[in-house]
């Protein structure tokens, strides 16, 4: 019971991660948007990494490119790139504190923005504007409420 | 001397074996992407899976919805009174210009009808709902509430009340993508009102503006000056409002003038749009028109004009 529950509630915050994506801000409020998708797969792969994988990163870039309707495959490529960093330092960066590891949430951030920006390059796209930039930056500071938010919620229903 | 051991230790399953499959699906992500980019594989993907994809939009458009029933819902009496007032005013004043309106658009019938020309004023429009915007820094989109079920066909011009806004670019079962003349990747041919100088505006970058890169030197173009289309390439139907030109300048390489225009539809503001039908002549000559002359009921009858000598001959013959 516990187990199916844990499941759907994983699997109800990758979606809720990828809505969350979607919902439309008005055009001043648009590079606030932090990149949810990424923000949710790292809370997991620090919580429970077993759960996250490479392949689980590359199918849910796969969703997220079709629901955005961009280049087929270029948001798996940050994400796992993303995963897979995680993974590499899981054990060092969940015994960081709290304002250090949203530091670390900060650099990958931007490490997933440059990496966008390459792929852009290569498709022939232009540089965007600077605001493009603040949204890392929103991220990073959110993520103390999301991972603390999360971690409550895990608590509260028991979920491993 | 812990940190270096955790790296190596087997808890994440190898890290030559990660690496491995790391480099796998970075390649394989690669291999997708340049074959997306090649062919154009997710308009056929995503027209597939549009079925689920939709719905999802819509529910991702729900609590923008929500925030606007919401300040429908506290919005105090007050503001709504002053609200009616105004709207009611506009309304007045709408009415007037409309009565106004519909009898030049009268006369202009009957004139039209005069010279006997095959066109009508009248367009034939479809009317559709904006249900996503899309204004990010590479693409200036709009998603629309009609689709290829309600007849909507790729490369059609969608306008508002002031003027173009750009053309549909993809074609869903339900929804319509339309792509803005401020997008960085789209040109119109253009027409300046005043003076007749054809150039070609461009999207920009930086907001919703328009550019204009390649005027020449000589051309005298000011701030103020009007957009129309241009008909040219025969995509857009000519003498449609484009936009305004706001700023004069100098092209860096100094070869052209470059000036940047406003567009004339309020493409960051609408909620319903218009869909053209009509869709411009095919570029190439035109048919060659039948040459006009005055309706035929306004010529004088041969009947008429035969009998009347007729009656006054009779009349002529007795009298010597």
């Amino acid at each position: 019971m516990s187990r199916r529950l844990s499941f759907w509630w994983f699997t109800g915050t990758l979606a809720f991660a990828l809505l969350s994506m979607l919902v439309p801000l008005p055009g001043t409020l648009e590079p606030f948007k932090p990149y949810w998708p990424a923000l949710i797969l790292l809370y997991w792969a620090l919580e429970s990494g077993e759960r996250v994988s490479l392949g689980l990163a590359f199918a849910m870039g796969l969703g997220a490119d079709l629901l955005d309707g961009v280049l087929l495959g270029e948001q798996s490529l940050r994400l796992c790139a993303l995963v897979f960093i995680v993974l590499r330092f899981r054990s060092r960066l969940r015994f960081f504190p709290m304002w250090q590891q949203a530091l670390a949430v900060l650099a990958l951030l931007l490490n997933d923005r440059v990496l966008l920006l390459i792929v852009r390059a290569f498709a022939g796209e232009s540089l965007p504007p600077p605001a493009w930039w603040i949204s890392p930056f929103v991220g990073a500071a959110l993520w103390p409420f999301l991972f603390l938010l999360l971690d409550d919620l895990r608590v509260r229903l028991r979920i491993q | 001397m812990a940190l270096a051991r955790e790296e190596s230790s087997p808890l994440f399953a190898g890290t030559a074996a990660g690496t491995l499959r790391l480099i796998m699906y970075l390649a394989l992500a690669m291999v997708l992407m340049v074959l997306d980019h090649r062919n154009g594989w997710m308009w056929h993907l995503r027209y597939a899976t549009s079925i689920v994809i939709e719905p999802l939009y819509r529910l991702a458009g729900v609590p923008a919805q929500g925030m606007h029933a919401m300040s429908v819902a506290f919005s105090d009496r007050k503001l709504l009174t002053e609200q009616n007032q105004r709207l009611r005013e506009d309304l007045l004043l709408a009415n007037a210009k409309l009565n106004r309106m519909a009898a030049v658009a009268e006369q202009n019938q009957r004139l039209k009808e005069l010279l006997d020309t095959q066109h009508s004023l009248e367009l034939n429009v479809q009317l559709a709902h904006v249900i996503h915007v899309d204004l990010g820094a590479y693409t200036h989109r709009l998603t629309l509430s009609l689709g290829a079920r309600d007849g909507i066909k790729i490369g059609q011009p969608v306008i508002d009340a002031h003027g173009l806004m750009g053309q549909v670019v993809e074609v869903l079962p339900t929804t319509t993508s339309v792509m803005l003349v401020t997008d960085p990747n789209h040109a119109v041919p253009v027409v300046i009102e005043r003076t007749g100088l054809r150039t070609v505006a461009y999207g920009s970058r930086d907001g919703d503006q328009l550019s204009l890169p390649n005027i020449p030197l000589t051309a005298d173009v000011h701030i103020g000056d009007r957009l129309l289309t241009s008909g040219l390439g025969g995509r857009f139907p000519p003498g449609f409002p484009v936009g305004q030109i706001n700023a004069v300048g100098q092209a860096p390489n100094g070869l052209f003038l470059e000036a940047h225009a406003r567009p004339m539809a309020d493409i960051d503001r609408s909620e319903d749009v218009l869909l053209l039908h009509d869709q411009a002549e095919p570029a190439g000559p035109p048919t060659p028109s039948v040459p006009a002359g005055p309706p035929a009921e306004l010529s004088p009858t041969p009947a008429a004009s035969t009998t009347s000598p007729a009656a006054t001959k009779p009349a002529t013959e007795p009298a010597p």
